[in-house]
């Protein structure tokens, strides 16, 4: 009898560590970056308090309301690719502080490590329900996904890659526009990633933009907006002036839903708002729809 | 003391002069104002010319064109919403050669400031500039765009009709032209708003006129939170035109009269007439594909950056 209650107790205390050992994981993970402060987290929508664990598990979409939370990028392409599809490209560029900012490439570095990312945005090769595709995916975790040079290159490269292997190209943006610590560089990315949209949209070929949030400033008015078919989550903030920017500019407060994909497919910006749980299949879907039929 | 100052100072002793009649003592302070323009006005920090560039007096892209192609005639309108009075466009010869010129306007008074938006385009300035571009385009006529804008203005107007959209289409699509296009920075260059008028086969600027991501305000209250620290801001963002000529990010610097473009107006006129039919000389022998090629790879080759290194990749595992 005693020897089976020990046993008993030593596996429920093996068990409870392992949970516990599991649940720090995650915290630390979650801690590490800037948003997701806890594990338990009130959803901005409906105020109610959310596991941020089942949260991610429920690809970041609260169980109440709806509500998008933002994602990461590597969760975005575990979500949207097929599994072991993916073969991440581009890797191994870095910027060279162009104005020399004290403290810049220090941040940087915090800021891959937070992420485990090189850049704010990651590119490759993957399929979607078998369907072959270069997808590129932007992460608001880092330095609120602003475009500087590299993230400009590697857009760039992407779309070459693209033209390359002649495939559709699937990017979700999320952005909070061009990178002011790099200056003028930044802004000349605007043009780059453009004429690189123009050159994979002169062979014939199929860019999708997903706008998810927040997509704002050097981003809107670049590569984001120049889909042959833009798609937006629900709710996702889409704009070229920030709400702040503009609140203070006309002095004045803004009406409720402004900026918001909605109101952009009210507008005719954007061509559908998508929920999450349906996105996979609904590009599977547009990029079977593309394929050369004759 | 800033460049404003400086000549305030100049002023005061001008006037000095015509107050006094006595020609010695005339002489003696015409001599100090020489002196003093000479040691004082050359040696401008990017601050100055951030002022510079905004100043009052400072000629705006209509002056300009009057003196460059006094014949131009304004076409209106994007044929989708209405006409945006902050950006000017239409058609007009320089050297009997005829062009299409678009340009950002900005007031020379408050009324006409309100008129003008301060330079601010909505998107419909933006689709006029690109209706225009495309018909020189279809004519085959040269393109010359002069920049002087804070910015593409931020508005719920502008939101609500794709400022966004607007802009990116311009950098599309002017990317693609086969005509040969210059672009001159003449005052403020700010941010999209001016890089939507900028995607050009030539990128002239003159020698006080600044480009920018953002104003060094904005830089300033981004960056430090605290927007008075934009004399500091503006010295480490590299904006001048002989900062980005190191970049190469311009390709030409026109010079300016001493003190500013505003002291002599027909001297800056003529350097920008000449500089600009200079570049279009040099262009008019390439074939189209050959231009738009140049273009392509010219905006392809900005960025700051180490490619591709296996120590670069850190310690990314994945």
């Amino acid at each position: 009898m005693n020897s089976i209650s020990k046993t008993l107790n030593k596996r429920k205390k093996l068990k409870k560590n392992l949970k516990n050992k599991i649940s720090e994981g995650t915290y630390n993970k979650v801690k590490n970056l800037d948003v997701p402060k806890g594990l338990y987290e009130k959803c901005p929508s409906c105020d109610k308090t959310i596991n941020m664990k089942k949260n991610i598990e429920n690809d970041y979409i609260c169980n109440h309301c709806g509500n998008h939370f933002r994602m990461r990028a590597i969760d975005r392409i575990k979500y949207i690719i097929d599994e072991d599809t993916f073969a991440e490209k581009g890797l191994g560029f870095i910027t060279l502080n162009p104005l020399f900012q004290d403290g810049y490439e220090e941040k940087l570095a915090k800021y891959k490590k937070a992420t485990n990312l090189d850049e704010a945005y990651i590119y490759g090769f993957g399929q979607i329900f078998g369907q072959p595709c270069v997808i590129g995916v932007m992460d608001s975790y880092f330095l609120m996904g602003s475009m500087g040079s590299v993230v400009g290159e590697k857009v760039t490269k992407s779309f070459e890659y693209a033209i390359y292997k002649k495939l559709p190209i699937v990017i979700f943006t999320a952005s909070g526009g061009a990178r002011m610590q790099e200056g003028i560089f930044s802004l000349m990315q605007m043009a780059k990633t453009s004429s690189a949209v123009a050159s994979h949209s002169n062979m014939g070929l199929l860019y999708i933009s997903v706008l998810t949030h927040p997509t704002t400033g050097g981003v809107t008015a670049s590569f984001a907006t120049l889909g042959d078919i833009i798609l937006a989550e629900p709710n996702a903030l889409v704009g070229f002036a920030g709400p702040r920017v503009i609140e203070q500019t006309i002095n004045q407060k803004l009406p409720e839903g402004f900026q918001r994909s909605e109101f952009l497919e009210e507008k005719g910006f954007v061509d559908k708002v998508i929920h999450r749980k349906d996105l996979k299949r609904s590009l599977a879907k547009l990029l079977a729809l593309h394929r050369r039929s004759y | 003391m800033d460049i404003l100052s400086k000549e305030k100072k100049l002023a005061k002793l001008e006037k000095q002069i015509n107050d006094l009649g006595d020609s010695k003592a005339v002489e003696k302070l015409k001599l100090e104002i020489e002196s003093y323009k000479k040691k004082e006005m050359t040696k401008l920090t990017a601050w100055d010319r951030v002022l510079l560039a905004r100043h009052q007096k400072r000629p705006t892209a209509k002056d300009f064109i009057n003196y460059i192609s006094p014949d131009f005639i304004e076409l209106h309108g994007d044929r989708l919403f209405r006409d945006d009075r902050s950006i000017i466009g239409g058609i007009g010869t320089i050297d009997g050669i005829p062009f299409t010129i678009i340009a950002t306007q900005k007031g020379k008074n408050l009324e006409n400031n309100l008129l003008r938006n301060f330079a601010m385009p909505h998107p419909e300035g933006y689709r006029k500039a690109l209706r225009l571009m495309e018909q020189a385009e279809k004519f085959k006529r040269p393109i010359l765009t002069l920049i002087d804008t804070p910015g593409a203005y931020p508005g719920i107007g502008a939101e609500e009709r794709g400022q966004g959209h607007a802009i990116a289409q311009n950098l599309f699509k002017m990317s693609q032209l086969t005509v040969p296009i210059i672009a001159v920075v003449i005052g403020e260059g700010g941010s999209g708003g001016a890089l939507a008028l900028g995607v050009a086969n030539r990128v002239l600027m003159l020698e006080n006129a600044i480009y920018s991501i953002l104003s060094p305000e904005g830089y300033a209250s981004i960056l430090w939170k605290d927007s008075t620290l934009a004399p500091k801001a503006a010295e480490i963002m590299k904006l001048t035109a002989l900062d980005l000529k190191d970049f190469e990010i311009i390709d030409e610097i026109i010079k300016e009269p001493l003190g500013g473009a505003h002291y002599n107006k027909t001297e800056t006129f003529k350097n920008t007439k000449i500089a600009i039919m200079a570049e279009f000389h040099k262009l008019r022998r390439l074939s189209g594909t050959e231009l738009h090629y140049r273009k392509i790879t010219k905006f392809r080759n900005f960025g700051f950056l180490q490619r591709f290194n296996y120590e670069n990749l850190g310690g990314i595992k994945r």
